[in-house]
């Protein structure tokens, strides 16, 4: 370009661009130095970039998901598992000792319970404390974890084998059992009646609950018990304590006795490792209500 | 060499062809990698196209905008794979129209809720989140409850889907409408269609049920229906990352 413009702006000393708005004109300032040497660098880290790390898609399709693999093998997988292994050698200390434990060596030596404690009440927070509650206290439907009334048992090995199949979860080995739907069994009378008798504890003083007696003991006894203390073998619930898992008013008992919830608990078998479910189990168990 | 663009700058055309170059290699580099897709997706078995009632489930899931709060991608990092399971495979969303992938977590990630809770404890979720989780800040959907779902448009819906790439066969597209209602209810005498269907080429046994526990067939049993089944399709049994086969070989 030979007619280069060559104006100088006279304050500045900057050379114009020639081009001229009213004889308002533009200075040439070239992009600062800083600025072109980031853009430079930037351009330098994108092709160290794609040579170490997977970047290009290729047509043999024959590496690594079918692209440039990169010199320093890097996957997100191998990441994961670095990083995973790094915590299974902090745990290793405990962990070795804790898969081959029996559940009573693990009660008997403390620095693998309080492992186990540990590692299980992460895991509850995460996958337990939405239906049974931050502190496994329960709510309305959701058995309280920490008092000693259990439905289906509260020995480590009872505790294990409810989180390992669940309640009524569809698993091939899910505890199960059904309170019957009396709604069309018994008449409206009866379920009142019956409900009188188990608010009165097993200890019938009106004329409805000594009726609702005999009821119980032709359609409730076989689950619950003959003093209605419940029956762990099919999870039927004590109903003489002050524990409730659907409410204790008349109207909540009758309405489970004209059409029972049937609470299901998943099954978790499929979701948490087996150290997981025995950190679990010892856990739960280590709440307060555990069982020897 | 600073003034050299004097040149380009005063000749429209070269400008016109160079601006051509530089963006066709933009261009090309966002473009090229679709055209390999089907090397970026690890094969897994038990991948199937959602059944019209989960279908249906995850068009009221985009409608109230779930995907606002709710991510669907297990990333590979060990806090999440602790967390969530196994991290996602891209397979696992390659039949969702759009996908729900994201990093936007209100809530927490989804793509395996599938079989963590009971219908019952989801049904309680959605009428009210508080009832469950005192220190939920999810809105209630109770609404889902009292709107039938809408099925008789599902088989459109399925057939746009297929034009996308989803496998859905004529035979399914046919049967759309009865499927979806044989899934919604505890017993039915077109399971056995809906599960030849949907179950046994994919290794599976379709979750057919009363969802919500209600006599009609509500968007509340669709979405609850499209929630369990997120991310209990894939057979992790033979899984092997494909970077360990690249080690091997
Ligand atoms: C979807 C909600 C839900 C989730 C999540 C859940 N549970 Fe449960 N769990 C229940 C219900 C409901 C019952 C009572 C079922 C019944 O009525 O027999 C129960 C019962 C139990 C019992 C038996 C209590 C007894 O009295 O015998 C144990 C132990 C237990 N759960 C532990 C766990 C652990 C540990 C986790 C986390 C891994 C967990 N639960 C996750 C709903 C859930
Ligand atoms: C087949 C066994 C069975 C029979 C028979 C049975 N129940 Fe039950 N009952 C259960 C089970 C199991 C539960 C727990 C249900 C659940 O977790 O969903 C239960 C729960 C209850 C509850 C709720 C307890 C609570 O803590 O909230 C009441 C009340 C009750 N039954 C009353 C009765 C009465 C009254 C009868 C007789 C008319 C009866 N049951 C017959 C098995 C039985
Ligand atoms: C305003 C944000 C927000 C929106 C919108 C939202 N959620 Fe949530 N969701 C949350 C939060 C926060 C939680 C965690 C607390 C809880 O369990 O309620 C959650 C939890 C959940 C869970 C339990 C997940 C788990 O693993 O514990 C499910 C399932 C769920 N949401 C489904 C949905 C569906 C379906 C929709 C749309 C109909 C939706 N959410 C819309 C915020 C949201």
């Amino acid at each position: 370009m030979s007619e280069h413009n060559v104006e100088k702006d006279d304050i500045s000393g900057v050379e114009t661009t020639g081009h001229d708005w009213d004889g308002i004109k533009e200075l040439n300032n070239p992009a600062p130095r800083w600025w072109l040497m980031v853009f430079y660098v930037c351009i330098a880290f994108a092709i160290g970039y794609w040579v170490i790390y997977p970047a290009w898609p290729t047509f043999s399709g024959d590496n690594e998901r079918g692209g440039t693999k990169g010199t320093m093998g890097w996957t997100e997988y191998k990441q994961l598992k670095d990083s995973q292994a790094e915590i299974l050698a902090r745990r290793a200390q405990y962990l070795g000792r804790f898969e081959k434990a029996s559940f009573s060596q693990i009660e008997n030596d403390e620095g693998l319970r309080d492992f186990a404690v540990a590692g299980g009440k992460a895991a509850f927070k995460d996958n337990c404390a939405t239906c049974h509650g931050t502190g496994g206290a329960g709510g309305n439907g959701y058995p309280n974890l920490n008092d000693d009334d259990w439905l289906w048992g509260g020995k480590i090995e009872d505790i294990y084998q409810t989180i390992r199949f669940g309640i009524r979860s569809g698993d091939d080995e899910a505890r199960l059992s059904e309170m019957p739907t009396f709604g069309g069994m018994l008449t409206p009378k009866q379920i009142s009646d019956v409900a009188d008798f188990v608010l009165s504890k097993d200890n019938p003083t009106t004329p409805t609950a000594i009726e609702g007696k005999q009821v119980f003991a032709d359609n409730c006894a076989s689950c619950h018990g003959e003093k209605a203390t419940g029956g762990r073998e099919v999870g039927a619930p004590d109903l003489v304590d002050a524990i409730w898992l659907y409410g204790g008013t008349k109207a909540d008992i009758m309405a489970q006795v004209t059409k029972p919830r049937h609470g299901v608990m998943p099954a978790w078998e499929h979701r948490l490792d087996r150290n997981t479910i025995r950190e679990l189990a010892v856990y739960v168990h280590s709440l307060g209500g555990g069982e020897e | 060499m600073l003034n050299k663009h004097d040149v380009i700058e005063k000749n429209s055309f070269l400008m016109l062809i160079l601006i051509v170059v530089v963006i066709s290699i933009g261009g090309i580099v966002e473009v090229l990698p679709l055209f390999r897709i089907e090397t970026t997706i690890e094969p897994i078995k038990g991948i199937r196209p959602y059944t019209p009632l989960e279908l249906e489930g995850k068009n009221i899931y985009i409608r109230e905008g779930c995907y606002n709060c709710h991510s669907q991608q297990i990333r590979p990092l060990r806090d999440e794979v602790e967390r969530y399971g196994h991290y996602s495979l891209a397979a696992e969303s390659m039949y969702d129209h759009p996908f729900q992938w994201g990093s936007k977590r209100t809530g927490p990630d989804l793509a395996r809720v599938g079989g963590k809770y009971s219908d019952a404890w989801h049904v309680q979720h959605m009428m009210n989140p508080r009832s469950v989780v005192p220190e939920s800040i999810m809105p209630s959907y109770a609404h889902l409850a009292h709107e039938g779902a809408h099925l008789d448009e599902i088989a459109a819906d399925m057939r746009a889907l297929r034009k996308t790439g989803v496998p859905y066969t004529d035979d399914m597209i046919k049967n759309a409408y009865k499927d979806a209602l044989a899934q919604a209810r505890n017993e039915s005498d077109d399971f056995d269609g809906l599960q030849a269907r949907y179950g046994t080429p994919f290794g599976h046994t379709v979750n057919a049920r009363n969802f919500d526990g209600q006599e009609t067939t509500t968007e509340l049993d669709a979405l609850i229906a499209y929630l369990q089944v997120l991310g209990t399709m894939a057979d992790f049994k033979d899984y092997e990352p494909a970077s360990d086969v690249g080690d091997k070989e």
